[in-house]
């Protein structure tokens, strides 16, 4: 019983990063239809942004005190939210704005700028993963009962996830900009036509999406490596749950999220880790033979 | 008249152009020819060169495997720094070319082409994991090529074109199971990443455990890269193991070391065996997260050797005090001066010579005396089995106190024998 809630919370732990991942990435695959390859890499950045947070505070009051950390840690998390946005938003002035409808050439620009990105990470901190020293009240687990522990890291990170969904939906459904995004992506002349800034929502909305890989990778931090290829260990899985999701449906990536995550952790729990993979992988590639827009249907007049 | 002048003079320019334009793509690709080399000599003047000797290194200088791979070739050019301090070898200086094996084990074969063919290097300084070995070996078997491999593996090899600096199985993972074993630790969990080092080693682990009375407690292998451990967690619990032994490699074991002391599992109560985790890894897990696990290995930063404390003062010196040695940057760094000896020995850089001038050669390396084995070209190395302490160095608790005889096809160990005649019959 025990044994079953722990794989049931580690489901939807793994749902949650899952979640954080791919939300950056249906902004800008999703709803703009960018494949985007450099997505981890920007999750990266918003890794190396709460390590250069902390960094500079310890340097700064000469201390590791646990308030400098815990304010460290938790201010980063906004800040790498706006700095990947701002430097998503110069990518996509600079090098994606030059590309839209020309899907395989974005795929190959972003692919390489992925690389670049990868080797100046590289040169500037150094090869080797770094380590980020994590606020002390996120030590240790809730203990339930003695062999029902829940992490506070993973309890963190579910709490993160959902404020992020939350607040995009409050963003998309209940502001002006959020509906001005949505006019674009539905029908761009249209919106053009009463008046949206069709260039401006584009590059906001590529800031966002940007924004959003940046947040996954500073929550990343507590849970996982820190170094120049961190992005590419979740790139696969943050398209895998897009896709499923079904592509252009915020909704449907949320729901994928916690279906992979779930199966995942079901998977490997009765067979193996590798096992565990290949049949979760499966199941994707049969599901969308069956469905091919994936879990939550878009049916989008033309 | 005029206009044939005008015509010629128009010929002559776009002439001109064009022997620029080929100038200038020339120059190009010799200055990207040459990026990678840290010699001045250009390719254009073999006759310069002869005055040094050219030695091949080959590692991954990007991609997910440079992350333990600079460092080792960071060693093997400081090794190369003293010994052309000290007057080079044969009275020649070394000249270092650099090649990038970028983590990709076809890239790997194709440097190593491009390092005996173009470059004609007598020897060969690189590699990391099993599958760029096995990638390169077969391209210095058959053009003849000489490698020197400084990482610890899972054995069941020998050429006569590679010189193993790294301990082989039973210089490492043999000793520390029987550590465990002896520590009344018998119910062991093995968890690996799936390729080949891990699965070898744990077939041989399952075979001694069966041998010398332990019992599997599981065998779990994830993706290289995976960064998700808490289902294996709750599996590790499950099997109440005494010991976990892991052969994870790269970023997993930093997921993996996070994940274990945030599910409440303490040194204490399950300690982890690693093979693949030393002090370079331990800044990106946190010395936090690992201190009280423990480490097999033939070198820690804090062996106690003379020799050690100067490999150590030189390194630091030259690349930051912040950085830290452990036994694949010691093993890269004395294989360039075993190389140096048996090529003094030889009298020669000729590659036949070399090899048999090798035999029995010995060198005093920060790791106490290291010796190269007369039959199977492995070395003979002390085994070392440290635990973690909260600075990320590593303290040792135990030591074979002699250089242990590399045996890599398990020839001493009666229940290992149907694994080396499975081996050797392919």
């Amino acid at each position: 019983m025990e044994s079953l809630l722990t794989q049931a919370f580690n489901g939807l732990s793994l749902g949650s990063v899952l979640l954080l991942v791919a939300l950056g990435l249906a902004f800008t695959f999703g709803l703009m239809n960018i494949i985007n390859m450099a997505h981890g890499e920007f999750i990266m950045i918003g890794a190396y942004v709460t390590y250069i947070f902390e960094q500079a505070a310890t340097h700064f009051f000469g201390t590791h005190a646990d308030a400098v950390i815990t304010w460290c840690f938790l201010l980063s998390i906004p800040a790498a939210f706006i700095i990947v946005g701002g430097i998503g938003m110069l990518i996509e002035l600079g090098i994606v704005q030059f590309l839209y409808k020309r899907p395989l050439d974005t795929l190959l620009a972003t692919w390489g700028l992925g690389l670049v990105l990868q080797q100046l990470a590289r040169t500037i901190f150094g090869a080797p993963n770094v380590s980020v020293a994590s606020p002390s009240w996120l030590n240790g687990s809730l203990v339930i009962s003695m062999g029902l522990l829940l992490p506070y890291k993973r309890l963190f990170i579910m709490a993160l996830a959902l404020i992020c969904v939350t607040t995009i939906y409050f963003y998309l459904y209940r502001s002006r900009s959020g509906r001005c995004l949505r006019a674009v992506m539905q029908n761009r002349e249209i919106a053009n036509c009463l008046g949206v800034r069709t260039r401006w929502v584009d590059s906001m909305t590529f800031a966002i999406g940007s924004g959003l890989a940046g947040i996954a990778g500073s929550s990343l931090t507590l849970i996982g490596p820190i170094g120049p290829t961190l992005g590419t260990n979740y790139l696969v899985d943050a398209f895998m749950v897009v896709v499923l999701g079904g592509v252009g449906r915020l909704s449907g990536t949320i729901i994928a999220a916690f279906v992979i995550g779930i199966a995942d952790t079901i998977f490997e729990f009765t067979t193996t880790a590798s096992l565990g993979k290949v049949l979760v992988l499966v199941l994707i590639i049969v599901f969308l033979q069956w469905k091919p827009t994936g879990l939550v249907n878009l049916s989008r007049t033309k | 008249m005029d206009k044939n002048l005008q015509l010629l003079i128009n010929r002559f320019k776009s002439f001109s152009s064009m022997v620029l334009a080929v100038l200038v793509v020339t120059l190009t690709l010799s200055s990207c020819a040459n990026s990678n080399t840290e010699t001045s000599q250009s390719n254009s003047q073999p006759a310069a060169a002869a005055a040094g000797i050219k030695v091949g290194i080959l590692h991954s200088l990007s991609g997910t495997m440079s992350i333990s791979e600079v460092s080792v070739k960071d060693a093997e050019l400081l090794a190369i720094k003293e010994i052309n301090a000290g007057g080079g070898v044969l009275g020649k200086q070394l000249q270092p070319i650099i090649e990038d094996g970028a983590s990709d084990w076809p890239t790997f074969a194709e440097k190593a082409r491009k390092l005996i063919q173009q470059d004609k290097v007598p020897v060969v300084f690189g590699c990391w994991t099993s599958a760029s070995r096995k990638a390169v070996l077969p391209v210095f078997e058959s053009l003849h090529g000489l490698l020197f491999y400084p990482v610890q593996y899972e054995g069941l090899e020998q050429s006569p074109n590679i010189f193993y600096t790294g301990a082989t199985t039973n210089q490492q993972i043999i000793p520390a199971v029987e550590y465990l074993l002896k520590q009344g630790k018998k119910r062991i969990y093995l968890l690996g990443s799936d390729y080949v080092f891990p699965r070898t080693a744990n077939t041989i682990i399952k075979a001694q455990l069966k041998a010398q009375g332990g019992t599997l407690a599981g065998e779990e292998y994830t993706p290289l890269g995976a960064t998700e451990y808490s289902t294996i967690i709750s599996k590790v619990k499950a099997a109440h193991p005494n010991a976990i032994f892991n052969t994870l490699n790269g970023d997993s074991n930093v997921a993996f070391f996070k994940q274990l002391k945030d599910a409440g599992i303490s040194a204490d109560a399950i300690p982890v065996m690693s093979v693949s985790v030393a002090e370079e890894e331990v800044r990106g897990i946190g010395a936090s997260n690992i201190a009280g696990h423990l480490a097999a290995w033939n070198y820690f930063e804090t062996t106690k050797t003379p020799e050690n404390h100067k490999f150590v003062t030189a390194y630091k010196t030259k690349y930051g005090a912040d950085r830290v040695t452990d036994d694949p940057i010691e093993a890269g760094y004395f294989g360039v001066y075993l190389w140096k000896a048996a090529a003094e020995k030889a009298g020669s850089t000729d590659i036949d010579k070399v090899v048999e001038a090798a035999k029995g050669i010995k060198f005093s390396a920060p790791e106490g005396v290291v010796q190269i084995d007369d039959v199977n070209h492995h070395t003979w190395k002390i085994v070392r089995i440290g635990k973690f302490r909260k600075d990320g160095l590593i303290d040792e608790i135990y030591s074979s106190v002699k250089p242990v005889k590399p045996d890599p096809y398990l020839t001493s160990y009666p229940w290992a024998i149907d694994l080396s005649k499975a081996t050797r019959a392919k």
